[in-house]
């Protein structure tokens, strides 16, 4: 027993050894931006040789895993000189092991990096992805793909700045929240058409609420859905710049502005309304829509991605349009799916882009919409499966060329996602008042961009 | 045979070599290092390797990917001054209660009454109270995520009784939330609990009990004199498993709320994924972890040095 202080300390010395002495964390992988590469770009795959490409994807889902695979096949069967090798995961899983895979030396030669700063951003600083800008005027990307959604994927070279810069990445699908209607309880409630402004869409959910049906489906056990709906609601109060501002954590903002306070506002006038769903902190975001599928609801606040699912249930009950704007054009909470971004590392830049290239071109945005997605490129010039589809299609196309997309709140900071769910939740459920939620996201805005420099 | 013939020379010689000092008798001499030694090897390169490498982390500001900036002690400070993360060790601590203070005083109640009760199909009543630790976590966190729902099994069962005022959104509010995700934890952990203390029981010799009702105890009296003290072990072990499960959990809220409503169910486990995956904060995750595990260590062995202390 006289034995143990000696053992201990040594064990304890050992660790403290280890700790001080082993080299700094992160210092193996090559940390400075890398450089753009000059020089001509090969965009004929066909003489590439024999190239292998590892592939990390997301896109397992129902249409998404539909499209990539027939889109692989294709390309292929075009270049049977580049081998694709595939390896999938969830939306979870690869956000978590990307970060290691990058850093090793056996990083994958193309992959999905979530557009956000504690993703792509961070992959940026560290120097692990290729900026594509070449690539993009030797595939002329930037004819079809417009500012408003290039710079989705747009860092500068260090990677502090989000929103401007080089591009590195390159989405297949777009994404826009909007406004799901039940266009059969609407009418039923008395209201015939789906409103077109902003005021006319409050009115009625007075008139959905007093015909005793919900008027607005919203489940936020979840955390995140609230800050769609607010987002939804900030455009309308708020000029879509500062929006983008604040949006993309670029300097110069704030968050505690009157027109700020009106959005968070109205939010809480809802709750005392009765216009949201009961219990909207208990409520998950999948039974949520569910139960708008089931008719408990006039609207959903929600994205784009539920178009299959609402389609299937709904039929031709269910609508989907832009924020009804408050004046002037709609502006809504969007962007672009996850983006394809090539690894600094790859022995292959040229097989990766055109592989890109090949998966985001004219066809495959008729491949993508045929297998319900929503392309984000030539979006007016593809068929939908079908009415609400279309309607979809109708509204992200008139976004994109109105440039009426605003960045999802949470891209500004690492700690955004968190800190404007929960100050969300406290909002709904009037533990803050909206003076007191702003201060909260300030904070978190106004600390970040202070060290961000 | 190899093994005789290289030991018998070894241990002739050794005496006769002045430079092996021998220490009193069976004390354990220096080679008993080399026995460990492939055993400690192991267990440096997968747990103190790691642990090391987590501390050294917990010094730096880190987001896994760049290179990492050297701050000292300035993450633990943020451990101890930020009140968000305090309040999440706070949620552990409550957590204990449900985890481990309520399960023990169900099972010991369960066990008292499985224990004595001479009726037939014993085995498939603990097979039953068993149950829950045989399921994975997850899916237990799924079904009760269904259970607290505004129209879910918890709600439908109050208004049946006529308490259709006091539904809820279970997990969405403020005060119910904590102790909602607490009591999966309980409904988890008495199944464990009842079987460790049933197999307790059965070590007790049935002449204890005899003695003590031939001195006119009743069943109550008897758990108090009898059981209860030879449980000791028992009881020591359930705690300090059941503490544990309960200052680490996370699947649990994961998949239930996410730390909210706003923060009130997160917890130091959550917050250790949430910064090291979500937001790029590693090393302010190392700096909780290491908290964590300190503040587990010391409290399972708190826990067995006092149920060993009067033995």
């Amino acid at each position: 027993m006289r034995r143990r202080p000696t053992t201990t300390l040594l064990a304890a010395s050992v660790l403290g050894a280890l700790a001080l002495t082993a080299c700094t964390p992160g210092s193996t992988t090559g940390s400075s931006p890398s450089e753009q590469p000059s020089g001509d770009v090969n965009t004929d795959p066909a003489s590439m040789g024999e190239v292998t490409l590892t592939v990390w994807d997301q896109e397992v889902r129902g249409g998404q895993a539909a499209q990539i695979e027939q889109l692989n096949k294709e390309f292929q069967e075009k270049y049977p000189n580049i081998t694709i090798e595939r390896v999938t995961r969830s939306f979870d899983d690869l956000k978590t092991t990307l970060g290691l895979a990058l850093s090793g030396n056996d990083a994958p030669d193309v992959f999905q990096a979530n557009n956000g700063r504690p993703d792509m951003g961070k992959f940026v600083q560290a120097g692990q992805l290729l900026p594509l800008d070449r690539y993009a005027e030797a595939y002329a990307w930037g004819e079809r793909y417009p500012e408003s959604v290039r710079k989705y994927s747009s860092y500068s070279e260090d990677g502090t700045t989000f929103g401007t810069g080089n591009l590195y990445g390159l989405p297949q699908v777009g994404e826009v929240v909007g406004i799901f209607a039940n266009t059969a309880l609407l009418e039923d409630a008395g209201v015939d058409e789906v409103p077109a402004t902003w005021a006319d869409f409050e009115a009625s959910l007075e008139t959905v609420k007093s015909a005793g049906e919900l008027p607005l489906v919203l489940g936020n056990l979840d955390k995140w859905p609230a800050i769609h709906v607010f987002g939804t609601v900030q455009a309308q109060t708020t000029p879509a710049d500062q929006i983008r501002t604040l949006g993309f954590g670029q300097p110069g903002g704030s968050w505690t502005t009157p027109e700020n306070t009106e959005a968070a506002q109205t939010l809480v006038d809802w709750v005392d309304q009765g216009y949201l769903s009961k219990d909207v902190n208990g409520l998950g975001y999948d039974p949520a829509w569910q139960d708008f599928t089931k008719g408990e609801g006039a609207y959903l606040i929600a994205g784009t991605w539920l178009q299959a699912d609402l389609a299937s249930a709904m039929g031709d009950d269910v609508t989907f349009v832009l924020p009804p704007p408050a004046q002037g054009t709609p502006v809504a909470t969007g962007g672009t799916g996850i983006p394809w971004a090539v690894s600094s590392k790859t022995e292959h830049p040229d097989a990766a882009a055109a592989y890109i290239d090949f998966i985001t071109n004219a066809d495959a945005m008729t491949v993508l919409a045929e297998n319900e997605n929503l392309p984000v490129a030539d979006t007016a010039a593809q068929k939908a499966p079908n009415a609400l589809g279309q309607d979809v299609f109708t509204a992200f196309g008139t976004a994109v060329e109105d440039d009426a997309l605003v960045p999802y709140l949470d891209y500004a900071t690492p700690t955004m996602a968190d800190t404007l769910g929960a100050a969300l939740q406290d909002l709904l459920a009037k533990k803050a008042t909206p003076e007191q939620f702003l201060e909260t996201v300030q904070k978190d805005y106004g600390d970040f961009v202070a060290q961000n420099g | 045979m190899t093994d005789t013939t290289t030991a018998v020379p070894h241990r002739v010689s050794s005496p006769g070599r002045p430079r092996h000092r021998s220490g009193p008798p069976g004390e354990p001499r220096n080679v008993g290092w080399l026995y460990a030694l492939p055993a400690l090897l192991v267990y440096a390169a997968f747990l103190l390797y790691p642990l090391g490498r987590a501390v050294q982390i917990s010094l730096y500001d880190w987001n896994g990917n760049t290179l990492a900036t050297w701050v000292g002690l300035d993450n633990y400070v943020e451990v101890v001054r930020d009140p968000a993360l305090r309040a999440s060790f706070g949620h552990a601590l409550v957590l204990i209660g449900f985890y481990a203070v309520l399960p023990l005083a169900v099972g010991l109640v369960l066990a008292a009454i499985l224990g004595r009760a001479r009726v037939r199909g014993l085995g498939f009543f603990r097979t039953v109270v068993f149950l829950p630790q045989v399921v994975a976590m997850v899916v237990i966190a799924v079904a009760w995520r269904r259970m607290y729902s505004p129209d879910g099994g918890v709600n439908d069962l109050l208004r049946a009784l006529g308490l259709g005022g006091l539904t809820r959104g279970w997990l969405g509010d403020y005060t119910a939330a904590l102790p909602a995700v607490g009591l999966i934890g309980t409904w988890f952990e008495i199944g464990l609990v009842t079987v460790l203390l049933l197999a307790g029981m059965g070590k007790i010799p049935g002449e204890l009990y005899e003695a003590c009702r031939l001195d006119g105890a009743g069943p109550v009296r008897e758990f108090f004199t009898v059981t209860l003290p030879a449980l000791r072990g028992e009881i020591a072990v359930a705690l300090t498993l059941t503490v544990i499960a309960a200052l680490r959990t996370f699947d649990l809220v994961y998949v239930t709320t996410r730390g909210g409503p706003g923060t009130s169910t997160s917890v130091p486990s959550y917050e250790v994924y949430n910064r090291a995956f979500q937001q790029g904060r590693v090393g302010s995750a190392a700096a909780i972890a290491v908290v964590l595990t300190v503040i587990i260590f010391a409290i399972s062995f708190g826990i067995t040095r006092i149920a060993e202390r009067d033995r």
